[in-house]
């Protein structure tokens, strides 16, 4: 901790040396998310379980649907039917999809009983749905495009809950092409914003700490005392 | 009153299914969600690996 | 317990959940996890998809439809040229068949759209691709000269008879007034028996075409594909959207959507799609606003699973 860490000391001085918007969101972003909080090398005691690896699961299959679906997309939605490479990326394609969906939704559950939403952690809950959402309408296009029996009835009978609600008529399962863009560009993309923002709020706000947490505990004690806690918590 | 369907032939590998009343599951899909519930009481008890204290 | 209760609020106070934790760290490797996951997780798909592949029914097209069942694509046939089939009698956004949409109420959202994908099944999926025969049906004259009372009556009198025919079999209809009817299904039979009705119903008459409504819409009309879709446990009735065909997960996370189409009052509802895509847009709210909502955000601290996730934590203060 130097002076000559320019944009640090200033962003703990305050916003005063930050004259351009460029500078100014710099001292922003630096103040709600320093480099230790992005990338921190460790985290608080209480998080000591398995639970807490599902989040992490569900990123790292979401680079294997991306990268499958990478290749898939290269040679077009018909190619798998024809190629035994194809099927087998294919394959890869489906089965990341169901570690996905399974990891996140562990991860949903453990965050539930958590109640991981506390001391204005409700914007990360609320993103994590919405990917939980944007992923499930995702899927969705995916099973549209495998130009098989099964995109073929899902198409037919996933009309009438689209078109009840008058959104059929422009989302329209039964074109390919349409489906395609939604499934190749928009919707991925949507996921990944979604994912990104969430795992941001996650590193800005930090690991939800236990429901009964307490000043009085012995691995709050041991560190520098915090004065003033207990009695602000009465407000 | 648990029932073992078996589609009836036609089209090939029809699956499983298991039915309770108006309840009908796949065998796919059974074992897609038993396993994260397993997974998940799992990961609810055994024990994480105790990593450097530091502080 | 003199203790105020656990605090489950989603709003930022000057409390432990709030600020930063001053507490013990342990040392926690976030790129280290995320390497040891990457490689977990591709061993896992690796493993997968080597052992279970994935599954790939081939499609059915019209003409193995009329090749396996020429007795119902006739019967369908028929249905399209006499304005009886579902597809002619859904309403938006194919027709503006009256009384056809769903309501919540007095709300109608399916009508909003009004007719944005126009299909007139007579034409659409009969007419039309017969007259693009290098020699089309004289029977196609007799049809567009007749009055709409003289179409529906000799359509209600073919299918009437075909019905009641020995195996539904065309062949076997006793003679009656079915005017050029019974020529205009039996072209279109030939035709789909070719393979040439496929691409002229894909197309419709464009080159280039990734719409495949029509083609999909009179598929469903017919017993046929409902009957492949119902062995494979397809159908609404069934769960069908969470099924996959075989034995393969399918979308098992649409597991209450598909659930509530199983229950009352959905089940019998003339309006189900609309009343489960209603509730399922409620539940997935209130699952999104458990922080803001009262009772439902105390669960975690009624069903205590958190003693079990930190008992570490709590073991030791």
């Amino acid at each position: 901790m130097t002076a000559d860490r320019g944009p640090v000391s200033a962003a703990e001085d305050g916003e005063a040396r930050f004259s351009t918007w460029t500078g100014k969101t710099r001292g922003w972003a630096l103040r709600r998310l320093p480099p230790d909080k992005l990338l921190p090398e460790g985290q608080p005691s209480y998080v000591s379980s398995w639970i807490y690896v599902f989040g992490m699961g569900a990123v790292a299959a979401f680079v294997y649907i991306l990268g499958s679906g990478a290749v898939l997309a290269l040679n077009g939605p018909t190619w798998f039917h024809v190629s035994g490479l194809g099927r087998f990326i294919n394959s890869t394609h489906l089965w990341s999809v169901e570690l996905f969906f399974m990891f996140m939704v562990i991860h949903l559950w453990g965050k539930f009983w958590m109640a991981a939403w506390r001391g204005g952690r409700a914007l990360t809950w609320i993103t994590g749905m919405l990917a939980f959402v944007v992923s499930i309408v995702t899927a969705f296009t995916g099973y549209l495009l495998q130009t098989n029996f099964d995109s073929q009835w899902i198409a037919f009978q996933a009309k009438d809950a689209l078109n009840a609600v008058g959104v059929g008529a422009w989302f329209n399962v039964a074109d390919l092409g349409q489906i395609l863009m939604w499934h190749i560009t928009l919707l991925p993309l949507a996921v990944a914003v979604v994912v990104a923002l969430h795992v941001v709020l996650v590193r800005m706000h930090g690991v939800v700490p236990p429901l009964e947490a307490a000043t009085s505990d012995a691995q709050l004690r041991s560190a520098a005392p915090i004065p003033a806690v207990d009695g602000e918590d009465m407000k | 009153m648990l029932g073992i369907k078996q589609a009836d032939a036609g089209m090939p590998d029809t699956g499983i299914y298991f039915q309770w009343g108006d309840f009908l599951i796949q065998f796919g899909n059974l074992v897609v969600i038993a396993t994260m519930v397993v997974l998940f009481i799992l990961a609810l008890v055994i024990p994480f690996p105790h990593g450097k204290t530091r502080k | 317990m003199t203790k105020a209760p656990v605090s489950v609020s989603w709003r930022a106070r000057n409390d432990i959940a709030s600020r930063p934790w001053p507490g013990t760290t342990r040392e926690y490797d976030l790129f280290k996890e995320l390497a040891v996951g990457l490689v977990v997780v591709a061993l896992l798909v690796l493993g997968l998809s080597a052992v279970f592949s994935s599954p790939d029914e081939p499609t059915v097209t019209l003409k193995s439809w009329a090749l396996t069942d020429p007795a119902d694509f006739v019967a369908t046939a028929t249905t399209e040229l006499g304005g009886t089939s579902g597809t002619a009698g859904y309403g938006p956004p194919y027709n503006s068949t009256p009384d056809a949409t769903q309501k919540l109420g007095p709300i109608d959202l399916q009508s909003l759209s009004g007719v944005r994908l126009p299909i007139d099944t007579a034409n659409d999926f009969v007419i039309g691709p017969l007259q693009t025969l290098p020699t089309p049906p004289g029977a196609i004259d007799e049809w567009t000269k007749a009055s709409d009372t003289q179409r529906a009556s000799w359509t209600m009198a073919y299918g009437d008879a075909l019905s009641k025919a020995p195996d539904n079999d065309p062949a076997k209809v006793p003679p009656g007034d079915y005017g050029p009817v019974p020529a205009l299904a039996g072209a279109l039979l030939a035709m789909a028996q070719q393979g040439t009705l496929d691409p002229v119903l894909s197309a419709r008459g464009s080159f280039y075409n990734t719409d495949y409504k029509a083609s999909i819409l009179f598929l469903g009309d017919g017993g046929y594909f409902h009957g492949l879709a119902d062995a494979q446990h397809l159908t609404g009735d069934q769960w069908g959207m969470m099924n996959e065909t075989g034995n393969y997960p399918g979308q098992s996370w649409l597991w209450l959507f598909s659930a509530l189409y199983q229950v009352e009052p959905f089940k019998s509802s003339p309006n189900a799609d609309v009343l489960v895509v209603l509730s399922m847009v409620i539940l997935t709210l209130l699952l999104t606003l458990v922080p803001f909502i009262p009772g439902l955000r105390s669960l975690p601290r009624r069903i205590p699973v958190h003693r079990l996730i930190w008992r570490d934590y709590y073991k030791r203060r």
